[in-house]
This record gives structure tokens, C-alpha cells and sequence, in this order.
């Protein structure tokens, strides 16, 4: 049995690895890697400051390694070979013997020769402990400078920016991402990133880090000096190779280990792949290159002689800071007689430019710059020399002509490599569809692994199933799940009709099956929508969330959130809140809609707590439903020298009106007193502004993942017309949105988009308006708080119970101390 | 509920071997279409009443995922006609039938069998799962 040996556990070591056993069983494998945990996934570094641990990112747990036969060392640095022994030697002395020998060292950061690089507060962005450290170092910063305007240095700026510092990028180039984007590109991200509050300072030559011991500022060559509280350095990546150096192994002379097209370095039981390697002259720093060579490297020692790496496509498509961003083939246009076609919305910061080769036939390549839709389709062009399948500047117009695209998708040949990080071809999935019935997309990822990886050709893996189940005749219809075969807005058409009142009901006479976690939700939705019936009277087809009428958090137990309509709240109510928070040890914290959130309350103690608030004179806040939330205000003329109309008043009035309002998803709205808008209403799904004569008002906003302002529907209109107008936007979007859709998307796939609302909202052109008030009004005269409801009811009141055979609590939830209070245990430390 | 007086035996899991009959609540304790749990010594078993198909079914309430005590609190339904539950947390969804999970990589869940008598819900317990 061969021992091979792995020196490095990043992720291709890990690919290397977990492609190595699923080969072959007659290589006994040991790896040793330098960090003290296993690979993980460098690629989605930043989502450790969105909340994700390092389990979460890692690529495997050690028990794969162990469960595979692997032996693992981490923390265990490598520090010479011995080639003629075929030995390793490691930092703690320990020698280990090899017949084949796999250097996956990786890169480090590179770090430029400045003066003050060694001073507290300078980092660098590469591994988990480096977070660790700058993390920390950041609780007592407020600015903080990223050297570098590449992709990882943006990358790096997102997670300053996410640990609350006023965020600095500071690039030698005349422009963001040098190596991807032309200027144009550059300017619309620059944009777009400095909207987000990052400022970025371009053409600017570093001379020194100035201050002792720590730092406090960058000084430049025009003899401007940055002060700042600390210092990112992400200048690019240098190669590992130390250990190949001195053990004679050929390096390049810009760093790293040169490899023929089998991976071999100059001995040839010795390998090199990932970022270490110099394949071509060419370094490759992105992920899916490295997985290649692992599998070149993997076919070799399997006894394929053939396989061969022969360079890879750098193309790449990514989300930056919440912007698309992608880069292809012959991006910049240096083909001889090569034409570009560019297009550039400043207005929605979208820049799109294509090269297309001298005959005007063929794509070569592009940028993509806040709309990456075409990305997929057009690297599929560009990879297979595909002719263009109309005029090329259907490629910028043609956005909107699905039929089109997807005529393009299907001129594929079956050899496209759809899915890069598993090696996935087009014909690999159309035979799935066709032969093997394989007809969900996740029935597709379970057979290949597609989209699994990065997840970037899941869009792409869609489109190819829609297209291939229409080619066979399969009619591919919007439906909600496998057992309805209607859209929510057939349903809901379906549902007001014919008077349908219980899941049951709709289930027997117009779906099939017995339901699921989608349909029954959803359907939920709809009835409370419609008819405004409590929640409470089925409640084993709502969401956890909606059956116990609470927001289910980690560890099983439940928060508490009470209507504090518009924010106002007398002191004798702050007092009950804090005196029940109290007695049930409950951790409370503001929430952005100016109310108060209680958290750690156990399931049966739902009711207890309830029943002390309504006492107390709070009702349900319906935190838990897709439903109407909060309206938030400002303080408006009440106090506020400024303020132009009475702020907290309206926004009391409206949330009073739509509490319990069942919606597709949840609904936010907002009333600021003057145009300063410090009640930020233009983030809302519904944001009124006063005004001199009245009020303006905004619709279809919402924060989250992908921030959108609202929009000006109407303006100067009074108190009774204002409302007039929100009931009717809000009817119209319940009645015709897709579930779980914020009133955002809904504007952004409504045909005719603002112009079109406006016209049914404000002009009334479908005729409906009256209509649509008056089901509004319905709803609204059958308000009835749910808690209240559940508390005064035995048999309600019954359900909230952990178990059914027995008085006790839940004895596994455990709390972690936390400021003061008490917070959920971090589930990975739990139960197990 | 007309099942009331018969003796029904539910989703034996075929390697089990029933040594202990545990009766864990009346049928009435139970919601219609959705799950409780039972306590039986240190573990908690999530049963479920799924009325629309007359059948009942028992699993770990705890979910391989994140380790969290919660299925029974789960929305029960089907795949393909396979009787299944959704986790509230990150729906990962298990066969009710064999415990496997349907939409990833997720360890198997316990399965036990069921019955129904006068009235009374009771949890197999086997050999091997006790």
C-alpha cells in the first residue's frame, strides 16, 4: 500500500483528500497541516462576521477524516523534506516517510516592504485566527483602513464595515479590482460600494504606517496622511513554497513550485497543486482551478498516466459587498480586431460590456457589473466558441426575452461544464431528466453534486431542468408544491370564491397528497389573509413560529414581542415589561422597530407571560407572523422643533389599523414628521413623509440582504386619502404576490413595475379600488389579539406544552451567561 | 374518533423488536395532523397523529442537524406520498417511515413503531433502541 503524505490542509489538501478516497482505497494517506483546525472554507471567510463559526465553515468535520482512513495533524508544521530518505520532518521533531508526497501549502498574504507593516493593529486577511485577532483588535477602533482594492481587500472591507468601522479601501491602480474590471465597471462598483459608506481612495502609492506602538495612520506619497484606528493589508497572496526552496525543488522566480502538466514537481514522487503551484508560468488564485489539479494529481497516482491539467478558465462571477460582479474570457477586449458593446446605467448602478469577436459572430468575453444574469449563459457561449444566436447587441437588450437565453441554454452541447466546482456537464443532468425521471432541482443535486460547492450554477441547473421537462412535454407551470398545482394567486382566487375555510378543505378538492412544510404555510397565509380567522384554529399547518404564536430561537425556546404601537410607550408599561422580563429571567433587547423583544421564554411559559402583559394592557406584536410588524415614527411636531405634522400619531393610527394583517411575508411601515426622515420610512414596505400640505408617501422599500429605498407613489395627500391609498397597495399585493415575497420583489416582477401600481393604486384603472378598501375594511373590523384569544381558552392554552405525558420543562435547554443576562448556548455546544 | 376501540399497530420499523409497549398519552392529547412529544425516561420521542392518512408515527424529537429537541413541533406532510416531517428550524425533512433524510446529508432519525389502543397511544420500544 502506498503512503502518500499531504503537507497542507486547506481546501484543495481537503479536495485532494476527499476525491483521493472516493478513487481509490490502496494509498493510506496522512496530512499535516499548519492551522489547528481542519480546511475550511476560505472562500466564505467574510460570513464569519455575518454569524457563521468556524464549524460552519468548515469543509469537513475530523471525524471524516478518521472515518476515511485518514490520519490527521493539525496545528503540525512541516519543516523540511529529506528527498533521498522520502522523509518529512515537523516542527515538534517528528519524522514521517512518504512514496508520494502532496504540497498543498497554499499562499500567504503578501505583505509589501513598508515601513511600520510590524506596528499593533496592522493585520492581514487569510485565516480564521486573523479574523480572531482583527476582530478583537476592532472593539476598540472606530476607522479602519483596507489596503488593497481587490477582490479580497473588498472582501475584507465588508467585514470592517460589518464590525462597525467606518471602513477605508485604499488602491495603488486608478481603479477598483484592477485585474477584472475596466474603468468604466470600476466606477459603477465604486459607486455602489461607496453608497454602502465604504470610502475608496484610488491612485494612492503607500509610503509608510506611521505611529508607535500602535498604528494611527497611513501616509502617502502626495504627502496626504489617512489617520485610522487599524490597517487591513490585502495586497496579494504569495505562494508557500519555503519548504520546496530548501529541500531543491525548481521555484519560479516570483514565487511558487513549478509543475509539468501531472502536477510533478522535479521529483517525481513529489506533487504541487492549489495556489502553491506554477503551472505555465501561471499562479492560479481562485478555488475551483486548484480542485482541478487535485483531480489531475488524484488520476495520476490511480494510475492514469494521461491526465493532465491544461490551464483553466479565470473567469469568475461573485457577490461583492452585495454587488454582482463578473469577469470572463477576453474581458478587456485584447483580441486583435475584437469590438466591444458596453452599456452603462448610472442611475441602477449596472455596467455591462461585451467583446465580440471582428465577424460580429461569436462572444469572447465580458464584465458584468450589478446584473451578473447573463453571466452563466454568455461564459457558456464564450468557453464553447458557440456562435451568438442573434445580433450581439441582443446580448444587452435581450435581457428581458427569456425565450432567447433559454434558446441558447439548450444550443449547448452536452460536454458544457455547467457545474465547475464537481465537474457537472449539461448532458450529465439532461440524461438525469430524461432517462432517470430526475425531474427537481433537488433531486439534480443529490444525484451529481451540482451546486453544492459554491452554488453559483444553481440558476443555471434550474433553467436547464425547466427547458429539458418542456422538450419532453412535461408542462412546467408556476405551482406552489407537488401538491398544489396552482400559483398563490390562483389559489387565493380559488380560496375567496368558492369560500374555502380549512387546509383540509382546499387539500381534498383542489390538490393532492398530504401537504408539506411549503403548502401548508402558505396556504395558512392565504386563509388568514382572506378571512382574518385566528391563527390559533389550525394550527398544525403554521409555521412553528405561528403555532405558538412566538419567534422560535435557538435552543428551542421562544421570544416575546408586544405591540408598542409607533414606539410610544408610557413609563408605567416600560415597568410591567421590565417587572415580567424579571420574573421569568428573560433576556430583553430594543429591536430596529422600536419595541422591546424578550427571549429565552420556555414553551409552556408562552401563556403565563401572555397573561401578565394583557393584564398589563399590551396585546399580541405579531413578531412571529408574515404579517404587519411595526410603523415606526419620529417624534414629529409632539416635540421636535422641526417637525412639520404629527409623526407618532399617524404612525399609531396606521399600525392600529393593520395589526394582524396577514400578508405574504412580513410588512414594515414607517411615518417621519419632516423631510430629515429619522423615522427612515423610505426603507419600508410602506413609509409616509410629511409634508407642509400633508404627507408623501413611499412605497415597496425594505432592508435585509438585498436593501431596496422605497419608491414616491403619491404625494401632499391628507390623513383619509393616505390610508385610502395604503389599503389599496396592500390588498393588491396580498392578493397577487408569491408567497414569501417582500412588496420589493413584487414591484421589481410586476409588469409595468411603479408606473403600473400607481395607476391601479392612485387612478384606479382596474376599477378595483373600492373593492379592494372594502375587503381592507373587513379585515380590519375582525381584528381580534391572538394571545388574548389563547390565553382566556383551557384547550388553547393546553397546547403549549413540551411534553405531552409529562408536567416538566424541556431539561436539555441550556443558557450561556452574557453581559448580565442570560443568551441561547451556541448550538453547536449542545445536546450532543 | 372512530379508531378509538381497535387496536392498531402503525410503521413498525422492520429490525425492531418490540420488547416494552410504553403508553404515553391518550389519543384525544394529541392535535390532529401534528406531532407532541413524549418523555420516556431521559429521551424525548416526537409522536405524531397524521389524521389525513389514519396513520400515527414515532422518531427522535431531535433533530441531527443542529442537535435541537423540536421535531415533534415539526409540520408533518408528504414527498411523493412518503409520510415525512420538516424541522421549524432549517427544514431539513425526514422520512416518518425510516428516519432518512429527504432533502440532504443528515444522520438517519429513530424510528419507532406505534399503536393505538382504546383510546391510548403506546411507543414501541426495542431491544436495540433502548
Amino acid at each position: 500500500m502506498a503512503r502518500i503524505i499531504v503537507v497542507g490542509n486547506g481546501m484543495v489538501g481537503y479536495k485532494f483528500c476527499e476525491k483521493m478516497v472516493n478513487r481509490s482505497t490502496e494509498h493510506s494517506i496522512t496530512v499535516y497541516g499548519e492551522e489547528p483546525r481542519p480546511a475550511y472554507d476560505r472562500v466564505h471567510l467574510s460570513s464569519y462576521f455575518e454569524g457563521r463559526t468556524a464549524d460552519d465553515l468548515l469543509m469537513a468535520p475530523s471525524s471524516w477524516y478518521a472515518d476515511n482512513g485518514i490520519q490527521l495533524f493539525t496545528g503540525e508544521l512541516v519543516t523540511s523534506i529529506d528527498r533521498r530518505a522520502k522523509t518529512i520532518r515537523t516542527h515538534t521533531g517528528k519524522v514521517d516517510s512518504y512514496d508520494y508526497l502532496v504540497l498543498a501549502m497554499g499562499s500567504g498574504a503578501f505583505v509589501p516592504s513598508l515601513p511600520g507593516t510590524d506596528r499593533d493593529g496592522v493585520f492581514v486577511y487569510r485565516t480564521i485566527e486573523d479574523l480572531n485577532q482583527l476582530q478583537a483588535y476592532a472593539r476598540n477602533a472606530r476607522r479602519g483602513i483596507v489596503m488593497g482594492g481587490g477582490l479580497l481587500g473588498l472582501e475584507a472591507a465588508k467585514s470592517l464595515l460589518d464590525l462597525g468601522l467606518e471602513t477605508h479601501v485604499v488602491e495603488f491602480a486608478s481603479r477598483l479590482m484592477p485585474r477584472q474590471l475596466d474603468d468604466a465597471g470600476s466606477d459603477i462598483l465604486r459607486a455602489r460600494i461607496q453608497s454602502l459608506g465604504i470610502t475608496i481612495h484610488t491612485n494612492k502609492r503607500t509610503t509608510a504606517i506611521t505611529g508607535t506602538p500602535r498604528v494611527d495612520g497611513l501616509s502617502f506619497d502626495d504627502g496626504v496622511t489617512l489617520p485610522t484606528d487599524m490597517i487591513v493589508i490585502s495586497a496579494g497572496i504569495r505562494p508557500r513554497d519555503e519548504l520546496a526552496r530548501t529541500c531543491g525543488l525548481t521555484t519560479h522566480a516570483r514565487g511558487g513550485i513549478v509543475v509539468n502538466d501531472g502536477m510533478q514537481t522535479d521529483d517525481s514522487s513529489i506533487f504541487a497543486i492549489g495556489e502553491v503551484a506554477v503551472h505555465n508560468n501561471m499562479i492560479y488564485g481562485l478555488v475551483a482551478p486548484g480542485y482541478e489539479m487535485a483531480d489531475v494529481v488524484v488520476r495520476r497516482l490511480a494510475g492514469d498516466h494521461a491526465a493532465c491539467f491544461t490551464g483553466y478558465d479565470m473567469s469568475t462571477k461573485l457577490k461583492l459587498i452585495g454587488v454582482d460582479v463578473g469577469s470572463f474570457g477576453d474581458a478587456f477586449g485584447e483580441t486583435p480586431g475584437s469590438v466591444p458593446i458596453a452599456y452603462t446605467d448610472k442611475c441602477n448602478g449596472i455596467y455591462k460590456r461585451f467583446t465580440i469577436s471582428e465577424d460580429g459572430k461569436r462572444l469572447l468575453g465580458g464584465i458584468l457589473v450589478g446584473d451578473t444574469k447573463p453571466y452563466s449563459l454568455c461564459h457558456q457561449m464564450v468557453i464553447n466558441g458557440m456562435p451568438l444566436p442573434g445580433k450581439p447587441e441582443a446580448l444587452i437588450l435581450g435581457d428581458q426575452a427569456g425565450e432567447s437565453a433559454g434558446a441558447g441554454l439548450m444550443s449547448l452541447p452536452d460536454t458544457a461544464q455547467i457545474c465547475s466546482c464537481e465537474n457537472v456537464r449539461k448532458g450529465d443532468l439532461v440524461r438525469l431528466i430524461r432517462d432517470e425521471s430526475v425531474h427537481t432541482l433537488d433531486g439534480l443535486k443529490k444525484a451529481t453534486k451540482a451546486c453544492t460547492g459554491c452554488g453559483g450554477c444553481a440558476p443555471l441547473v434550474n433553467d436547464i431542468l425547466k427547458m429539458t421537462l418542456q422538450t419532453l412535454g412535461v408542462h412546467v407551470k408556476k405551482t406552489l408544491c407537488e401538491h398544489f398545482a396552482h400559483s398563490r394567486q390562483e389559489l387565493y382566487d380559488i380560496i375567496r370564491i368558492k369560500g374555502i375555510r380549512s387546509y383540509n378543505e382546499l387539500l381534498d378538492n383542489h390538490g393532492q397528497g398530504d401537504g408539506c412544510e411549503i403548502c401548508k404555510p402558505a396556504v395558512a397565509s392565504l386563509l388568514a389573509s382572506i378571512w382574518n380567522d385566528l391563527v390559533t384554529e389550525q394550527d398544525t399547518i403554521q409555521d412553528t413560529n405561528d403555532r405558538f404564536l412566538a419567534n422560535i430561537q435557538r435552543g428551542g425556546t421562544y421570544s416575546v414581542v408586544p405591540r408598542i404601537a409607533g414606539g410610544e410607550i408610557t413609563p408605567a408599561k416600560l415597568i410591567a415589561i421590565g417587572r415580567i422580563a424579571a420574573k421569568y429571567d428573560l433576556y430583553t433587547k430594543i429591536t430596529g422597530g422600536q419595541r422591546i423583544d424578550m427571549f429565552g421564554a420556555r414553551v409552556e411559559q408562552l401563556p403565563e407571560i401572555w397573561e401578565e402583559l394583557i393584564a398589563e394592557g399590551f396585546e399580541s406584536g405579531h413578531a412571529y407572523g408574515k404579517a404587519l410588524r411595526t410603523v415606526k415614527s419620529c417624534v414629529g411636531t409632539t416635540w421636535c422643533r422641526f417637525g412639520v405634522q404629527d409623526a407618532v400619531s399617524f404612525a399609531i393610527r396606521i399600525e392600529n389599523r393593520y395589526k394582524g394583517l396577514r400578508a405574504p411575508h412580513k410588512l414594515k411601515g414607517a411615518v417621519s414628521g419632516c423631510i430629515r426622515e429619522c423615522a427612515e420610512a423610505q426603507s419600508k414596505d410602506f413609509g409616509v413623509i410629511a409634508t407642509e400640505k400633508g404627507w408623501n408617501v413611499y412605497v415597496c422599500g425594505n432592508g435585509g440582504a438585498r436593501p431596496q429605498h422605497a419608491l414616491l407613489l403619491v404625494t401632499d395627500v391628507d390623513d383619509d386619502t393616505c390610508i385610502r391609498y395604503i389599503d389599496r397597495f396592500l390588498m393588491f399585493y396580498i392578493r397577487t404576490a408569491d408567497p414569501l415575497t417582500r412588496t420589493a420583489t413584487w414591484l421589481n416582477k410586476l409588469e409595468g413595475g411603479l408606473d403600473y401600481l400607481r395607476d391601479v393604486v392612485v387612478n384606479d384603472s382596474l376599477g378595483i379600488g373600492a373593492s379592494l378598501e372594502a375587503e381592507m375594511q373587513e379585515l380590519v373590523d375582525r381584528y381580534a389579539c391572538e394571545w388574548r384569544q389563547v390565553v382566556e381558552n383551557p384547550t388553547l392554552r393546553a397546547r403549549f406544552r413540551h411534553y405531552v405525558n409529562d408536567e416538566s420543562a424541556d431539561e436539555t435547554i441550556v443558557y450561556a451567561p452574557m453581559r448580565g443576562q442570560k443568551s441561547a448556548a451556541d448550538w453547536d455546544n449542545v445536546n450532543k | 374518533m372512530e379508531i378509538q376501540d381497535q387496536s392498531f399497530v402503525f410503521s413498525t420499523p422492520e429490525t425492531t423488536t418490540v420488547t416494552e409497549w410504553f403508553r404515553a398519552a391518550r389519543v384525544a392529547d394529541f392535535p390532529e395532523d401534528g406531532g407532541m412529544c413524549v418523555k420516556f425516561g431521559n429521551r424525548q420521542i416526537a409522536v405524531f397523529n397524521f389524521t389525513r392518512r389514519g396513520e400515527w408515527y414515532a422518531c427522535q424529537n431531535q433533530c441531527p442537524h443542529k442537535m435541537q429537541m423540536i421535531l415533534a413541533r415539526g409540520i408533518i406532510g408528504s414527498h411523493q406520498g412518503e409520510p415525512k416531517v420538516a424541522c421549524p428550524f432549517h427544514k431539513k425533512t425526514f422520512s416518518l417511515r425510516n428516519g432518512q433524510c429527504l432533502n440532504g446529508d443528515e444522520q438517519c432519525l429513530e424510528v419507532y413503531p406505534v399503536r393505538v389502543e382504546q383510546g391510548y397511544v403506546y411507543i414501541g420500544i426495542g431491544r436495540e433502541n433502548t
